[in-house]
């Protein structure tokens, strides 16, 4: 533990030098800003930009993580002649290049919402948002972590990450509409719930929606829904669906990593 | 001593090390020589941990260090060529590694003297130029005093003062009773430094002893026209 929290200190000293993580922090600032701003309703702006966090998040986390692993082989070379175990070494650079995002995205939008004379405390949506963007970073460089080790080639593993991307935030819905629409003659809602909790991105905007009570627009798929997630069973489901997407990857990077030649 | 017992490694369809065994004597500096992909970094990654062999073992003065860790607290290593993060000081990655290390820097100046690295500690990783990263090298390698040694191509990049003074030190390890293990392509260095050989081709030892006897075996006067010899005589088959 000594040696994670070690290992830690010494990425997140260089990561918040980064000029990327800079970046990244003023873009969500800008973002915020603008956004609560320009439009009058919080709880639209809310939604515009979640619908903003659900594509931006897993897309930067996937590719930071990724050449971060494939640009760091050497430094993580240096690192494991040291006496130092594996597993500590993976946590640690895995813990130090997420939290920075992560922070990253805190930062600009708390201080977005601050300066646009919201309070975050408040509003709900903005801190369910919060909750959200952090869960998906967490998840998204784990899996970019697990791709970057498992494929020594650097164009193949960013390949896999951007089809994962895509796969995601893109391609999944378009075959769950598919789904809804040519079985429309079938009672496949429950199919269409359980596709959903498939999906991490898919699960982080069920949960904003339903804290926006918007799903009673959205017909008797919607209610399905909302009662669903709305019960201490589909809370539950939901939350370990998320939990294994975060954990199932750190094992398989572990994994990889453990197992690795450099 | 750093024995290996039989020693197995294949990347996917290519067979690196081909039945390595033997042994580093402690006190001595030995010299791994060989073409490009013969297993030189192999061995030296496989000793670190880096690579982990299909079979057989490696032992670090009788004991096993596979999967194990704790044992690279007495190993200094100088990469063929290093990386450090890039937003870090030069002094602040010698406080990381020897954070991580758990030791304590013995402030031995004279080390960052010869190899000139005062005016680099203020400076970011990213600002440092190629030689002055493997001075860095050099010196965490060097600076928590290791019994093993090992040095990548130690000299590669570096400018004929930092060289020379660099050898002067390895000299002096050697003095020490260190076990020092080095690669390079620069025949005469081998000559200046190395008291044993041990030859690679192809993932195979075709030599291993001292550098007088492999001279005086081929008939040559220089070690580099030796191991031409051997690396020709190899590729025609007829060396035993």
């Amino acid at each position: 533990m000594e040696l994670i929290t070690k290992i830690i200190k010494f990425e997140l000293s260089n990561t918040f030098r980064s000029k990327w993580i800079i970046v990244y922090s003023a873009f969500f600032l800008l973002l915020t800003f603008l956004l609560f701003n320009f439009e009058e309703d919080t709880n639209k702006a809310a939604l515009s930009l979640m619908n903003i966090v659900l594509i931006v998040i897993p897309l930067v986390s996937l590719i930071f993580g990724t050449m971060y692993v494939y640009n760091s082989l050497d430094y993580i070379q240096m690192v494991l002649c040291q006496p130092i175990n594996r597993k500590s070494l993976f946590v640690g650079l895995y813990l130090g290049n997420s939290i920075p995002i992560a922070s990253g995205f805190l930062f600009g939008t708390l201080l977005g919402t601050i300066l646009s004379g919201y309070s975050f405390i408040d509003n709900k949506s903005i801190l369910i948002l919060i909750v959200i963007g952090f869960a998906l970073t967490f998840i998204f460089t784990a899996i970019a972590f697990w791709i970057a080790i498992k494929f020594s080639d650097k164009a193949r593993g960013l390949g896999v990450s951007i089809i994962i991307w895509l796969m995601l935030s893109v391609v999944y819905d378009g075959l769950v509409l598919f789904l809804i629409y040519y079985f429309r003659e079938y009672p496949i809602e429950n199919i269409v719930l359980g596709v959903s909790l498939l999906n991490p991105i898919d699960l982080a905007r069920i949960f904003f929606i339903l804290d926006f009570n918007v799903s009673a627009l959205m017909g008797y798929t919607g209610a399905l829904f909302n009662k669903f997630f709305g019960s201490s069973l589909g809370t539950i489901l939901s939350i370990a669906m998320m939990f294994l997407w975060f954990v199932v990857p750190i094992l398989l990077g572990l994994k990889s990593f453990y197992k690795k030649d450099f | 001593m750093i024995t290996f017992k039989n020693l197995e490694k294949k990347f996917g369809k290519f067979h690196v090390l081909k039945n390595i065994s033997l042994k580093v004597q402690p006190g001595k500096i030995t010299a791994i020589v060989g073409p490009n992909g013969s297993g030189k970094t192999t061995i030296i990654k496989s000793i670190l941990g880096l690579v982990k062999p299909d079979s057989g073992d490696i032992l670090i003065d009788d004991k096993s260090i596979l999967d194990k860790y704790l044992y690279r607290k007495n190993i200094g290593y100088m990469p063929q060529s290093a990386s450090f993060p890039e937003n870090l000081t030069v002094q602040e990655v010698i406080k990381m590694i020897a954070d991580l290390r758990n030791d304590i820097i013995d402030i031995e100046s004279s080390l960052i003297e010869i190899l000139n690295l005062i005016p680099e500690m203020n400076k970011q990783i990213k600002n440092l130029s190629g030689g002055n990263k493997q001075k860095l090298s050099a010196y965490i390698a060097l600076i928590f005093n290791p019994l093993i040694i090992i040095l990548d191509e130690p000299t590669a990049g570096l400018d004929p003062v930092a060289s020379s003074n660099l050898k002067q030190r390895i000299l002096e390890e050697r003095t020490k009773g260190k076990t020092i293990i080095l690669t390079s392509h620069i025949m005469s260095e081998i000559e200046e430094l190395a008291d044993n050989i041990l030859f690679l081709i192809d993932g195979r030892i075709v030599f291993d002893g001292e550098v007088k006897d492999l001279i005086e075996s081929s008939g040559e006067q220089k070690l580099e026209k030796a191991i031409a010899n051997m690396m020709t005589e190899n590729a025609n088959g007829t060396y035993n």
